[in-house]
């Protein structure tokens, strides 16, 4: 691992200025340690070489008249499920094989206009839908951190575990990602990365593949919490091509860093106190309750009582906008096409080809919900406890709570394969337990590394903030940060 | 509620999802699984609650009425599995 691919985000944009490096040297040398490490971690799925030489050739000609954007020569990976011109874009399926966008990703575009630079596609689970990066078409990524003295390959968490494991591993300074349940928040937590979901409607929809529309989000995962801020200060933006995108400026998430958070109010949800929650969890969220307290924040207990049902409403929730999202694949339009007897059978034999196991089994599940008769018992009501939830979060900042501070995960990275994940798919769903409630209530949360376990992984606590305010959640997560200093695998590939 | 067999079946059939008995009978397993645990939303009073529909309260954006985009067919059909000047391809669907 050179100097190079040590440096923040923060960092190289300074040394990039001062012209101390250039950008085709902080290119290279990711693009070696890519080499290096993919065989091993499997995080990238397409590495687009060629074309990060060519945009790092761009920015160094930026910066050399002393021009260019926010990230101007500062390489980057691209969850497999954002559309890339002319590259894989293919959410980790087979359904998808060979698609090839001839459009841009607003999120991307955004990325591009600011001078970022692409190393390539990450892999995450198919079609976003998993908790441990193992329902991806190209195969498991491996977290490199692995348990003190053991070679046991460990999960990265899911579903942008490609996106975590890259920037653990230092094959990016820094990457895009999504959260429909918690997919930036806990592989971030499970590879002692930074992750940030913003509130629902702050990053573009448009050209991210979807998953479930009224709750998919675009965020970071990066080293540090400022460069969280200076990732999303990027990808956020308004967008006409997404109604859902929500007209209030992006403002400068990086001026709250630093900012005292004395007295602030932080509320603590007796809710998330979970059964199986593991001592060494319980002992974290402790520890990170006293070091916002020793910086002059106020803890205040809270309620929320509807927690324990967003899991189960977003799994009526989530599979049945799926269904309804995936049945454009079918083999007509774009991708895999397997063929058959007639048009039925064709598009019959396609999906059942084409989507792997978890994403048959909640597109059967999305069908079930929606079919006839089942809607207002299953999806109405499923909606309406949202609401329910949505107003827990709604009497917290009534009541003057400034955020909420909560684990990121029930416990620490699991091995790949593990026996009791997958003899039950709800064992799996629990993974988000405690992110699935900010996704139910539309609300912006982030993950941030705060130690390690007993076996030397690390483990994340989450603050979650009110809608659009997530400058508080940097204020108060690069606190955290401080207290709890960075972690670091040590380096067993390449 | 739970599901037996002949639903999966059913619902595999609307999904256009082709599986095969052994499929079925798994899939059966685990959809009551996932049934059986979003049953507990059974406890919860919901009585006079509205739906979510939006995470954040804003009107429906509008735009005017115009061309905005178009004249794209090649893009379009680029990366179909079979085309022909412009136009899907797929098996006969008429007789």
């Amino acid at each position: 691992m050179s100097e190079l691919t040590n440096l923040t985000i923060a960092d190289a944009r300074d040394k990039l200025k001062s012209k101390d490096i250039t950008s085709s040297e902080l290119t290279e040398a990711f693009l070696s340690n890519i080499e290096a490490a993919n065989a091993s971690i499997n995080a990238y799925v397409a590495v687009t070489a060629d074309k990060a030489r060519e945009m790092a050739k761009a920015s160094d000609e930026k910066l050399s008249k002393r021009e260019g954007g926010a990230l101007e020569g500062i390489p980057l990976g691209i969850k497999d499920l954002f559309a890339t011109q002319g590259v894989h874009t293919q959410a980790c399926s087979h359904i998808l094989d060979g698609f090839k966008p001839r459009y841009e990703s607003t999120v991307t575009a955004n990325l591009w206009a600011d001078g970022a630079v692409m190393l390539g596609k990450l892999n995450m689970d198919e079609f976003a839908m998993g908790s441990s990066n193992e329902t991806s078409y190209y195969g498991n990524v491996i977290n490199p951190w692995r348990k003190s003295g053991s070679n046991e390959g460990l999960v990265p968490g899911g579903s942008s575990g490609g996106s975590a494991a890259a920037v653990a591993a230092r094959m990016c300074m820094g990457a895009t990602a999504t959260d429909t349940g918690g997919s930036i928040r806990q592989p971030a937590a499970l590879t002692g990365t930074v992750g940030i979901k913003p509130t629902y409607g702050r990053c573009s929809r448009w050209g991210t593949i979807a998953f479930a529309s009224s709750l998919d989000q675009a965020g970071p995962i990066t080293q540090t919490v400022r460069d969280s801020a200076i990732l999303l200060k990027s990808m956020a933006s308004v967008d006409a091509k997404d109604t859902t995108s929500v007209d209030i400026e992006v403002p400068d998430y990086e001026a709250a860093i630093g900012k005292s958070v004395k007295g602030l109010k932080i509320g603590i949800p007796a809710e998330y106190r979970v059964d199986g929650m593991s001592e060494e969890v319980d002992a974290l969220w402790q520890k990170g309750i006293q070091w916002l307290k020793d910086a002059g924040a106020e803890i205040v207990d809270i309620t929320l009582p509807h927690t324990k049902y967003a899991l189960p409403a977003y799994y009526i929730v989530a599979p049945a906008e799926a269904s309804s999202n995936l049945a454009r694949y079918d083999g007509v339009r774009y991708g895999l096409r397997v063929p058959g007897k007639d048009i039925a059978d064709m598009y019959e034999r396609t999906r059942a080809e084409g989507f792997g196991e978890e994403v048959r089994r909640r597109i059967l599940t999305g069908t079930y919900v929606l079919s006839a008769g089942y809607y207002d018992a299953y999806y109405l009501k499923a909606q309406k406890v949202r609401s329910l939830i949505k107003r827990d979060f709604d009497l917290a900042w009534a009541n003057g709570v400034d955020a909420i501070l909560t684990p990121a995960t029930p416990s620490a990275a699991f091995a790949i394969g593990d026996k009791e994940m997958h003899s039950d798919p709800v064992k799996m769903y629990l993974q988000d337990v405690f992110t699935v409630t900010v996704n139910m209530a539309g609300l912006p949360g982030i993950s941030v590394p705060a130690g390690l376990s007993s076996d030397g992984l690390p483990l994340g606590l989450q603050l979650i903030g009110k809608p659009f305010d997530e400058s508080t959640l940097f204020q108060l997560g690069s606190v955290i940060e401080e207290a709890a200093g960075s972690f670091e695998p040590t380096a067993w590939w390449g | 509620m739970s599901v037996d067999t002949a639903t999966v079946k059913r619902v595999a059939g609307l999904a256009r999802i082709k599986i095969d008995d052994a499929q079925a009978e798994r899939m059966t397993g685990e959809l009551n699984a996932i049934l059986g645990f979003v049953e507990q939303l059974d406890e919860v009073d919901v009585s006079g609650v509205e739906p979510l529909t939006s995470v954040v309260e804003q009107t429906m954006k509008k735009r005017a009425d115009g061309v905005t985009d178009g004249g794209k067919a090649d893009d379009i059909t680029a990366n179909a599995p079979m085309s022909e000047d412009n136009f899907f391809m797929v098996p006969k669907v008429v007789e």
